[in-house]
């Protein structure tokens, strides 16, 4: 690791003001993928602020009818409450089909949802429930939030406090995952929300992204049968050496299908195993 | 170089260390707590699980300076005397283990699982929860028998 200093405030006010004036600052919540990074010196931080002592930031708990998940919940805590998956159960299946437990134990979904890995699970969820990210200056729609590779609409010492997810009629997540890593290849969140379905895509492009023409497909009705002919035209899809940009075009439609059923089917199980 | 002081394995310990320090780093160098391993340093093979306040984490993806104030149990805080905590009997018994480098993250890993999920673990839940530890020897099989045993003898032990 280059050399860093490392502190730890003990409010978000605090940290905010240590990163808006040191422009390579880097906040850290589970650190779970900074410290990775950082460890093979991928980036260099003027200091490390630690989230980690500001108290009261991972709560979960219903407002006004949302289910309202503060920005250092882990992903043990998500995945186990038992206010999340009475309000928005796919998010807690989501949440349990993250890395492995010691990677759950620390993780966050602030942490997950700042980082903007282009193959982390959480923005599909934010993107595909239409969620609100809550910040210490002000509320962003998920929409305008994920902006490109690893890039967020997040300015200097913005630092997110919670999100805010709609309750949905229903949803699923259904993700064909790295066999070691566990990270998504192609996963696909779909929602049947107020506004219509709502399909977000992760894993396949460099940030995750809606597919309208799925989207106007489901919302006509959800199911299989509305699905079949549907070819969206996609951008530049990433290709790898686990998946050609074609083969991942075709697991898209594969993962939406897949989230579909388990949107029709609760019990169905939608991860693969 | 910044202060820093913890409760390992239920001793108070503080040093002055460079913020760049990893969990790991501490426990082995300056503690010389040698029993967790590194296995990868890439946050995959889980050699290095110890709990830090209850929960079973890499400590090899962990700042020594984030573990300020908690209490840290190693492989080496398990057992009672010498008496081995009924998850290392398990492994002793069942031969879960060959080599036996992934071992004390195994263990580590097995103990805060019955903690979270119950005495009563079926072979898949005991498969699916050790995604985050590997071995190379390929000796999982007898892995899994150990924790399945380990987790019935530690429900005993609590009743």
């Amino acid at each position: 690791m280059y050399d860093f200093q490392y502190l730890r405030p003990a409010t978000v006010d605090e940290a905010s003001r240590v990163l808006a004036t040191q422009p390579d600052a880097r906040p850290m919540s589970g650190g779970m993928s900074l410290l990775p990074a950082t460890k093979q010196r991928l980036s260099h931080w003027s200091a490390i602020v630690d989230l980690g002592g500001v108290a009261g930031l991972d709560e979960i708990r219903m407002e006004h009818g949302a289910l309202v998940i503060g920005a250092r919940a882990r992903h043990v805590s998500v995945l186990s409450s038992s206010v999340v998956r009475a309000a928005i159960p796919a998010l807690a299946e989501l949440a349990e089909g993250i890395g492995d437990p010691l990677v759950r134990n620390r993780g966050t979904i602030g942490g997950s949802v700042a980082n903007a890995d282009p193959a982390a699970d959480y923005p599909a969820a934010l993107l595909g429930l239409g969620a609100t990210v809550v910040t210490n200056h002000r509320e962003i729609a998920a929409d305008d939030l994920f902006t490109g590779l690893f890039e967020t609409a997040l300015e200097a010492g913005e630092i997110i406090t919670a999100v805010r997810f709609p309750v949905p009629k229903r949803a699923a997540y259904a993700k064909y995952r790295h066999p070691a890593s566990r990270y998504a290849v192609v996963g696909a969140f779909v929602a049947e929300t107020a506004e219509g379905v709502r399909v977000a895509v992760t894993g396949a492009a460099s940030h995750v992204f809606r597919v309208p023409a799925f989207e106007t497909a489901l919302s006509k009705s959800l199911s299989q049968d509305a699905l079949v002919g549907v070819t969206p035209a996609y951008g530049d899809l990433n290709a790898d050496l686990f998946a050609s940009s074609e083969y991942r075009a075709h697991v898209i439609g594969e993962m939406v299908r897949r989230a579909v059923q388990a949107c029709l089917h609760p019990s169905t199980p939608s991860r693969n195993a | 170089m910044t202060a820093v002081s913890m409760t390992v394995n239920g001793q108070i310990v503080s040093a002055d260390i460079d913020p760049r320090t990893l969990l790991v780093q501490f426990l082995r160098e300056q503690l010389r707590l040698t029993g967790t391993h590194v296995g990868c340093d890439t946050s995959q093979c889980g050699c290095c699980v110890v709990h830090v306040n209850g929960d079973a984490l890499k400590s090899c993806t962990t700042l020594a300076l984030t573990c300020d104030g908690a209490q840290i149990v190693t492989i080496e805080g398990l057992a009672t005397g010498d008496v081995l905590h009924p998850m290392q009997a398990a492994f002793r018994e069942n031969h879960g283990l060959q080599c036996g480098f992934c071992t004390p993250g195994m263990i580590m890993t097995a103990v805060e699982l019955v903690r979270r999920k119950g005495a009563n673990l079926d072979e898949h839940t005991i498969r699916e929860e050790l995604e985050g530890n590997l071995c190379r020897c390929t000796g999982y099989h007898n892995i899994v028998k150990a924790i399945a045993a380990g987790a019935q003898a530690m429900g005993a032990a609590a009743e």
